[in-house]
């Protein structure tokens, strides 16, 4: 009685120190969190960087207010958003689809490794003018920039992940003469969730770095149109508060895609 | 009509490097109800003959069929238990189960009640929902003998299933494997390394002597032993003297196999 009381206590202990790390870690964050956004201002303000090129805060927070009133951020922000949500959408997607294509017939996989690998190598916002010119300077063609960038980096990773399943477990499911779309279905992919899971959340990075650069080229609306224009007309602030925006809305997807991966990967 | 007749079995392992002959010139035949062991050193071939039985593979040369029907147009009428337990790590025992039926479309609530029944019988309740990792190496054995004879297949194959167990885990198993397939009527075909288990639960032992893996010699168990349960079996006197008798030849395998190896 008394031992089970006393582990109890030890359990109890090491709650209350786990506590208290995560309370001090947040504590932390949120030090540099105000360090960095008061030595800006301050900063700013006492011109030791020039205000000009490196705005601060207040102004900033200004600019959104205004932006939010008329309306105007959100406009853009919606733009950007949608087309970096459907190109990181398709790029998995897509990659995914090759994968399986790739999987389904390992004869084409060896005809396309090479051509595989010499596309993954190419910087892919290089292919920007082009697909342009091909899609038109619209909304299509920036979302194949934020879908190309990803596309190929997912084939070869779903697919390396594809072809390393325990050989086992396909032989079960041949025991019960399954077909080889039933392998695919309960073996090939169920074991690939988590390579999956874990290239969307690399793909979240880069689709938002494939639509910026197709704004940079093309847009006349937009986050990335914000920057450009903002450095044509020497209005750093607005650089500033869309380069604010793009890191809230980045990390709100990447909290999204790891709330995916609690709930598809149930049996860990 | 023999119900598995496998006839004149060649295979051979073809790889960039080399070719392996795995098999050669294997012949026999089962009949229904009968209970069989495959013994033998490792390497000798047992998988591969299973694997071939199962109809996963064509061989080299020769052919298997099932009540006069070649194997490879009919699985779903063979179980096979792989030599682990090959659990889906991410389905549930449940799911796990039903994995068969599911897959040549036989599920239905019938079937599954079947399958749950069987679970309970192997001394499994209330893991329907758990998750493979969080039951015991035995456990998990028991659940994947439920969803091999949850598709109520004719012939069942069982490759080493007991050689990963504790040894007592191991003796409950025999007698519950033995029970369930006698009350099943089951033509079954075991896997082993263990001569003891050999005979405990079979009525026939085919020897196999590796490189290439062939059948050495085939022992006959005494009625009255088949009659007993595996655990009887083992403590029975006559036992000792079929033991005996096939140690002997495995021995004379061994000695033949390191006089070839001594130049
Ligand atoms: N896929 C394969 N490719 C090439 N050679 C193989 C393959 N599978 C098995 N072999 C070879 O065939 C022979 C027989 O192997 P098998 O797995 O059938 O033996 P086994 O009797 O089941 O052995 P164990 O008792 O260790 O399980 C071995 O020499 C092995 O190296
Ligand atoms: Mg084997």
């Amino acid at each position: 009685m008394d031992h089970k009381s006393h582990t109890k206590a030890l359990h109890n202990a090491y709650i209350r120190s786990l506590k208290k790390e995560k309370y001090w870690v947040r504590f932390y964050q949120l030090v540099i969190f105000l360090i960095f956004f008061a030595g800006w201002e301050i900063a700013s303000k006492n011109q030791w960087i020039d205000p000009l090129i490196f705005s601060s805060p207040s102004k900033v927070w200004e600019l959104f207010l205004i932006k939010v009133q008329d309306g105007t951020l959100f406009y853009d922000l919606g733009f950007t958003l949608s087309e970096t949500i459907l190109g990181f959408i398709l790029g998995t997607l897509l990659g995914t689809i090759l994968a399986a294509i790739l999987w389904w017939s390992p004869f084409l996989s060896k005809i396309l490794d090479p051509y595989l690998v010499i596309l993954n190598s190419m910087p892919k916002v290089a292919l920007g003018p082009i697909l342009i010119v091909a899609l038109g300077p619209s909304f299509t063609s920036i979302v194949a920039m934020g879908t190309i960038i990803s596309v190929i980096i997912t084939t070869i990773v779903v697919y390396t992940s594809f072809r390393e399943v325990d050989p086992n477990y396909i032989k079960v499911l041949q025991t019960f003469g399954g077909t080889r779309f039933q392998i695919f279905k309960e073996a090939i992919l169920p074991s690939s969730f988590p390579v999956i899971i874990s290239t969307l959340k690399v793909n979240v990075g880069l689709s938002w770095v494939g639509v910026i650069v197709g704004e940079f080229l093309v847009a006349s609306k937009g986050l990335g149109y914000m920057i450009i224009y903002g450095f044509q007309v020497f209005n750093f602030t607005l650089v500033m508060l869309s380069l604010l925006v793009i890191a809230v809305l980045a990390t709100i997807m990447y909290q999204a895609v790891e709330f995916l991966e609690k709930k598809l990967i149930k049996n860990n | 009509m023999t119900f598995l007749n496998v006839q004149d079995i060649h295979h051979t392992y073809f790889t960039k490097s080399n070719a392996v002959t795995a098999l050669s010139n294997i012949s026999l035949q089962v009949e229904e109800g009968e209970f069989i062991s495959f013994l033998g050193p490792s390497g000798c071939g047992k998988t591969t003959l299973l694997s071939i039985i199962a109809g996963l593979f064509q061989p080299t040369e020769g052919r298997v069929e099932l009540e006069g029907k070649q194997v490879a147009t009919l699985k779903s009428e063979i179980g096979y238990m792989l030599q682990q337990d090959y659990l889906f790590p991410w389905k549930t025992i449940e799911e796990n189960i039903l994995l068969g039926l599911k897959i040549n479309h036989h599920l239905d609530e019938e079937k599954k009640a079947y399958a749950k029944d069987l679970l309970l019988q192997m001394g499994l309740s209330d893991v329907e929902s758990l998750y493979p990792k969080q039951l015991s190496g035995g456990m998990r054995q028991r659940v994947a003998l439920v969803r091999t004879l949850a598709t109520e297949p004719k012939l069942l194959m069982l490759d080493e299933p007991f050689s990963a167990l504790d040894y007592q885990t191991k003796l409950h198993l025999e007698n519950l494997v033995s029970d369930t397939l006698k009350s099943f009527g089951k033509t079954a075909i075991l896997v082993t390394h263990d001569i003891g288990e050999a005979i405990a639960m079979s009525d026939r032992i085919y020897l196999f002597s590796p490189s290439p893996g062939k059948v050495h010699k085939v022992f006959e168990v005494p009625e009255e032993l088949r009659e007993c349960s595996p655990f009887d079996t083992r403590n029975h006197p006559l036992n000792a003297e079929i033991f005996q008798t096939i140690w002997k030849e495995m021995e004379s395998l061994g000695s033949q196999e390191s006089h070839k190896s001594t130049p």
